[in-house]
C-alpha cells in the first residue's frame, strides 16, 4: 500500500546567501488540514524558508514537493496557481486600489467572472470587512491592510496558506479575531503561521516546529515544545527576559 | 601583421573611447544609482567650452584639461542645486528632471552658437604603420583614458575620500555611519562626475567636432556602456567598454560604423537578459 | 466637485471637441488646418501609447517613438512595393508590434529595473535613428523604396482604399480617418484598462510581487501591455507618414522627450491629460517658431520644453494640467460657497470636503 504523499514537503532545504548560509538544510512535513505554527528568534531563517516554498526564492539546495510533485524552481506565480497562498510579512497590497478591486484582483487570477465577483464578495463578509469594499487600500490603518491581504489570500482557497506573522500591528480584538479566523481556516485548507506573539501561539497552536539559526531546533506539540529547556534558552527566555 | 597592429590599435582607441564617454555617468550612476540624462550634453558643452576658449586664443591643452572640466563642474553644481538635491530619492523624477536639462542645454547652446558643426583638426598628426595610419591624438586619448581611470583606481583604493566613496557605492546608509553628510557626498559626486564628462567631451572635440545636438549620439553608447557594466565605477565601465568596444569595432570592421552601433546594442540587450545587474553585479562585485 | 459631475463634464468636453474635429473643420475646409490637424492626431496617438503603458502599465519606455518610427518606415516601404497601402498599413501595425514583443522578452524576462528599462528603451530608439540616418546610399534600397538616410522618404505613399490602390485619399479624408483613428485607440485604451486583463496590469504596476503571489505572471501581462502599446504608437507612426512624410526624426531624442513631455504636463495615469498636453505642447513650439525674432532667440523650443519638463518635475507632484484643473475646482468650489454664504447666511454643515 502506498501512503498518499503528504501536502507539503520540504526536504533538506539550504539557502545561502553569498557566504551567509540563511537555511542550513531544513526538513518538514505538513499534512492536509493540519495548522503548523514555527517559531523562532529573528534571524533564524524563518521567511527565508517562507520564500522558498512560495518559489520568490530558489532555494541553493534541496526539494519543495507539494503532493508529492517538485515544485522547487517554479516561477512565483506558478506555485500560487497549483494553491499556495502567502500573506508576506509585511502587509503586501495594491494601496492604489479599492479594497473590493483588490480582492478581485485576486480571485479574476483563478476564476471565471461571476464566481470571481461571488468569491472576492464572501471573502470581504469573512473578514468583516466587507463595510471598507469601496475604501482605498492605501488609506487604512496597518491592521485593516492586514485583513485586506489575508481576503487576498482566503479568497483564492488555496489548499496551503503561508502566513508571515499575520498578527503584527494588530489590536487585541483584531487578535482575538484573526486567531479565530485561522482555526476557521483550518478546517478546509493546511496553515503555516510564523508568529511571534506568544500568546497568540498558544491559542491557536497544535503542532510547533521551532528555528534556530537556521534549522529546526524542535518539533512536536505546541505544550511539549515551549517547556523544552532548549526552546526556552534560545527563544523563550530570551522572550521573558 | 601591419593591419592586425593597426586593428589593435583601432580596438584600443575605440575601447578607450568608450570608457571615456562613459566615466562621467558612471561616477554618478555608481554612487547615486541615478542616470544623468544631460549626460550628452555636458559632453556637448565641454567640447564647446574648449573650441571656444582655444579659439580666443587659450593654449590648446589649457582648454581642454583646465577650463572644460571647470566650467562643467560648474554646471553640474547648479543642476545638483536647483534639481537633483530636491529629487533624492525618486530616481525616476530625477531621469525625468535631467532630461529636461539636456533639452535646455541643447537650446541654450543653439542660441548660443547656432546650429552648425564647429571644430578643430586634432593636434599630434598622425603615425604610420606600414600602409596604414592612425592619428596620434586617438592614441593619446587612448592614454589619458588609462591615467584616468588609473588615477580614479588610486583615489577610491588609497584614501581617505575614496573609502567614503566605497561607503556609499555599497550602501546608501553606511557613509553616514561613517559620519559623512550624505548630501555632501551627492552633491560632490554630481560635480565629479560632471567635470569628468567635461574633459572627456573637450578630448574627444578635436575628432568628432561639435555640434549642439552631438551629446544624443553619445549617450546611447555612454548609457549601454554604464549600465552593462553594472554599478562597479571603474570595473563596470572597463569591462563593459572592453566587451561592447571590441564588439563594436569588429562589426565597424566588417560592416560599417552604424552597424557596429547596432552589433553593441543588440550585445548589450542580450548581456542584461543573462545579467539583469549588469557585469558586475554577477561578476568582481566586490571592485571598485 | 463630485465624480459623477467631473466625467459628466468630460463627456461633453469629448463630444464638443469630437463635433469641431469632425464636422466644423471639415466644413471650413481649411486644407492647412486639416494637414496640421493629422499630425497633431498622429502625435496624439504615440502620447496615447506612452500614457497606457506608463500610466497604466507603470513600464518607463523613454523610447516611445522607436514604435512611431519603425511603424511609419515599413508603412512607407510596404506601400511603395506593394502599392496597395491599406496592406502596407496593417504590416506596419503589426511589425511595431513584432518589435515590442522581441523588444519587451527581453527586458521583461531579464527581469530589468525601471531605470535600466528607460535607458534600454531611449538606447534602442537612438540607435534607430543613427542607423535611418545613414542609409542615404544607393546601396540603401529596399525593393523600390529608397531609405534616403536624413532625408527620408519624401515619396511616402498616401493611404488608399482597399482594393483600389491607384487612388489615394485627399487631405480631408486623411484627416478625417486620423482624427478617427485617434479616437479609435483613446476607446480601445479605455476598454484595455476595463477587462480583467488590464485591471491586473494596473495592481502589477501598484505591487509586482503581490501580483505574483496572486498567480499572476507579471512578466506575460506586462509584455501584453507594451506589445498593445507599441501598436497604438505605430498606428500614430502610419498616421504621422500620411500627413508628412518618414524620417529619421521619428526616432531622435526630441521626439522622445517629447513625448515624455507630453505625458507628464497631461498628467500620468490618464488617458486624456496627455492627448490634451500634446495638443497644448505643439500649439506652444508652433507659437514660439512663430515669434521668430521678436524675443531674440530665446524662444528656442528645446530651451522651452526642456524648462517645462524639469519645472513640471521638481515643482509639480501631479502634472501640469491635473494641477491646474484641480486649481481650478477648487476656486469654483470657493466661489460656489462663497455664493451660498452670501444668499443663505452660514451653512449649517460643510457637506462636501473640498
Amino acid at each position: 500500500m502506498s501512503a498518499t504523499p503528504p501536502l507539503l514537503e520540504a526536504r533538506g532545504l539550504v539557502m545561502r546567501f553569498g557566504g551567509v548560509t540563511a537555511v542550513g538544510g531544513v526538513s518538514m512535513s505538513i499534512g492536509e488540514g493540519e495548522l503548523r505554527c514555527l517559531i523562532g528568534p529573528n534571524g533564524a531563517g524563518k521567511s527565508t524558508f517562507f520564500k522558498m516554498l512560495s518559489g520568490q526564492l530558489l532555494p541553493t539546495a534541496g526539494e519543495v514537493l507539494l503532493r508529492g510533485r517538485s515544485i522547487a524552481g517554479l516561477h512565483a506565480a506558478s506555485i500560487a496557481r497549483l494553491g499556495v497562498g502567502v500573506k508576506t510579512q509585511t502587509p503586501s497590497v495594491f494601496d492604489g486600489l479599492s479594497v473590493l478591486e483588490s480582492v478581485r484582483i485576486a480571485t479574476n487570477a483563478i476564476l471565471p467572472p461571476n464566481l470571481a465577483r461571488r468569491r472576492a464578495d464572501e471573502a470581504l463578509e469573512r473578514m468583516q470587512i466587507g463595510h471598507l469594499a469601496k475604501a482605498v487600500v492605501g488609506s487604512l490603518a496597518h491592521g485593516q491592510r492586514q485583513l485586506v491581504e489575508l481576503s487576498m489570500v482566503v479568497s483564492q482557497a488555496p489548499d496551503l496558506i503561508l502566513l508571515d506573522e499575520p498578527a503584527a500591528g494588530m489590536t487585541g480584538r483584531e487578535v482575538e479575531r484573526l486567531g479565530d479566523l485561522i482555526i476557521d481556516l483550518v478546517r478546509t485548507c493546511s496553515v503555516i503561521v510564523v508568529e511571534h506573539d506568544m500568546e497568540f501561539i498558544r491559542r491557536i497552536a497544535r503542532t510547533v516546529t521551532v528555528f534556530n539559526r537556521g534549522v529546526v531546533l524542535a518539533e512536536g506539540p505546541a505544550a511539549e515544545v515551549m517547556s523544552d529547556a532548549r526552546v526556552r534558552d534560545v527563544y523563550l527566555g530570551k522572550e521573558a527576559a | 601583421m601591419d593591419y592586425a597592429l593597426i586593428v589593435l590599435l583601432q580596438v584600443i582607441a575605440t575601447v578607450a573611447n568608450l570608457a571615456m564617454i562613459s566615466a562621467g555617468l558612471a561616477v554618478i550612476f555608481g554612487m547615486m544609482r541615478i542616470i544623468n540624462m544631460a549626460h550628452g550634453e555636458f559632453l556637448m558643452v565641454g567640447g564647446y567650452t574648449a573650441l571656444v576658449s582655444h579659439q580666443a586664443g587659450l593654449n590648446l591643452w589649457v582648454a581642454i584639461f583646465l577650463v572644460a572640466p571647470i566650467v562643467v563642474g560648474l554646471i553640474g553644481a547648479v543642476v545638483e542645486r536647483l534639481v537633483i538635491r530636491r529629487l533624492y530619492g525618486r530616481m525616476i523624477d530625477t531621469m525625468l528632471a535631467t532630461w529636461g536639462v539636456s533639452l535646455a542645454l541643447v537650446g541654450l547652446i543653439t542660441i548660443a552658437f547656432g546650429n552648425t558643426v564647429a571644430g578643430i583638426s586634432p593636434p599630434l598628426g598622425s603615425v604610420e604603420i606600414g600602409a596604414y595610419a592612425i592619428g596620434c591624438y586617438e592614441l593619446f586619448v587612448g592614454g589619458v583614458t588609462a591615467i584616468l581611470f588609473l588615477a580614479g583606481w588610486l583615489v577610491l583604493a588609497r584614501t581617505q575620500l575614496g573609502l567614503i566613496a566605497r561607503a556609499a557605492m555599497q550602501n546608501r546608509e553606511m557613509a553616514a555611519a561613517l559620519g559623512v553628510d550624505p548630501a555632501k557626498v551627492y552633491a560632490t559626486t554630481f560635480v565629479l562626475g560632471a567635470a569628468i564628462s567635461g574633459l572627456a567631451g573637450a578630448l574627444i572635440a578635436p575628432i568628432t567636432g561639435v555640434v549642439p545636438s552631438i551629446g544624443a549620439t553619445y549617450i546611447a553608447k555612454a548609457f549601454i556602456t554604464v549600465i552593462s557594466g553594472g554599478t562597479s565605477i571603474l570595473a563596470g565601465t572597463l569591462s563593459a567598454a572592453g566587451l561592447l568596444g571590441a564588439v563594436n569595432s569588429m562589426f565597424s570592421f566588417l560592416m560599417t560604423p552604424v552597424l557596429g552601433e547596432v552589433a553593441l546594442l543588440a550585445c548589450a540587450v542580450v548581456l542584461l537578459r543573462l545579467l539583469p545587474q549588469g557585469i558586475t553585479g554577477r561578476y568582481f562585485r566586490r571592485a571598485l | 466637485m463630485t465624480g459623477s459631475l467631473r466625467s459628466a463634464l468630460g463627456y461633453v468636453a469629448v463630444a464638443a471637441a469630437a463635433y469641431y474635429a469632425l464636422v466644423v473643420v471639415p466644413r471650413d475646409g481649411d486644407i492647412a488646418v486639416m494637414i496640421n490637424g493629422s499630425i497633431y492626431a498622429g502625435y496624439a496617438i504615440l502620447a496615447l501609447s506612452l500614457a497606457l503603458i506608463w500610466g497604466f502599465g507603470g513600464i518607463l519606455s523613454f523610447g516611445q517613438a522607436s514604435f512611431f518610427g519603425l511603424a511609419g518606415y515599413v508603412y512607407a516601404i510596404a506601400g511603395i512595393n506593394l502599392g496597395d497601402t491599406a496592406v502596407a498599413l496593417f504590416l506596419a501595425v503589426a511589425a511595431s508590434a513584432a518589435f515590442a514583443a522581441i523588444l519587451g522578452y527581453f527586458m521583461f524576462w531579464g527581469r530589468l529595473s525601471d531605470v535600466y528599462l528607460g535607458v534600454i528603451t531611449l538606447t534602442v530608439s537612438l540607435i534607430l535613428f543613427r542607423f535611418f540616418n545613414q542609409t542615404a546610399g544607393e546601396e540603401w534600397t529596399i525593393g523600390a523604396a529608397p531609405l534616403g538616410g536624413f532625408n527620408g522618404i519624401p515619396s511616402t505613399p498616401i493611404l488608399t482604399p482597399i482594393g483600389h490602390p491607384d487612388q489615394p485619399l485627399s487631405p480631408e479624408n486623411i484627416y478625417i480617418l486620423s482624427v478617427m483613428a485617434l479616437a479609435f485607440c483613446y476607446l480601445l485604451c479605455r476598454f484595455v484598462i476595463a477587462t480583467r486583463f488590464g485591471r491586473a496590469v494596473v495592481a502589477i504596476r501598484e505591487n509586482p510581487v503581490r501580483a505574483e503571489l496572486l498567480g499572476y505572471d507579471t512578466r506575460l501581462y506586462k509584455l501584453g501591455v507594451f506589445v498593445i502599446g507599441g501598436a497604438i504608437a505605430g498606428l500614430g507612426g502610419v498616421v504621422f507618414a500620411n500627413s508628412v512624410f518618414v524620417s529619421p526624426t521619428m526616432f531622435n531624442l526630441q521626439t522622445n522627450g517629447q513625448v515624455i513631455i507630453w505625458v507628464i504636463v497631461g498628467g500620468l495615469g490618464t488617458l486624456a491629460g496627455p492627448v490634451l498636453g500634446c495638443f497644448a505642447m505643439l500649439a506652444l513650439s508652433t507659437w514660439l517658431g512663430s515669434l521668430n525674432g521678436v524675443a531674440s532667440g530665446w524662444t528656442d523650443p528645446n530651451l522651452v520644453m526642456g524648462a517645462v519638463l524639469t519645472v513640471c518635475v521638481v515643482t509639480l507632484r501631479q502634472g501640469l494640467l491635473p494641477t491646474v484643473v484641480a486649481a481650478g475646482e477648487r476656486l469654483i468650489a470657493t466661489l460656489l460657497r462663497r455664493i451660498r454664504i452670501q444668499k443663505f447666511g452660514q451653512p449649517h454643515a460643510v457637506d462636501e470636503p473640498l
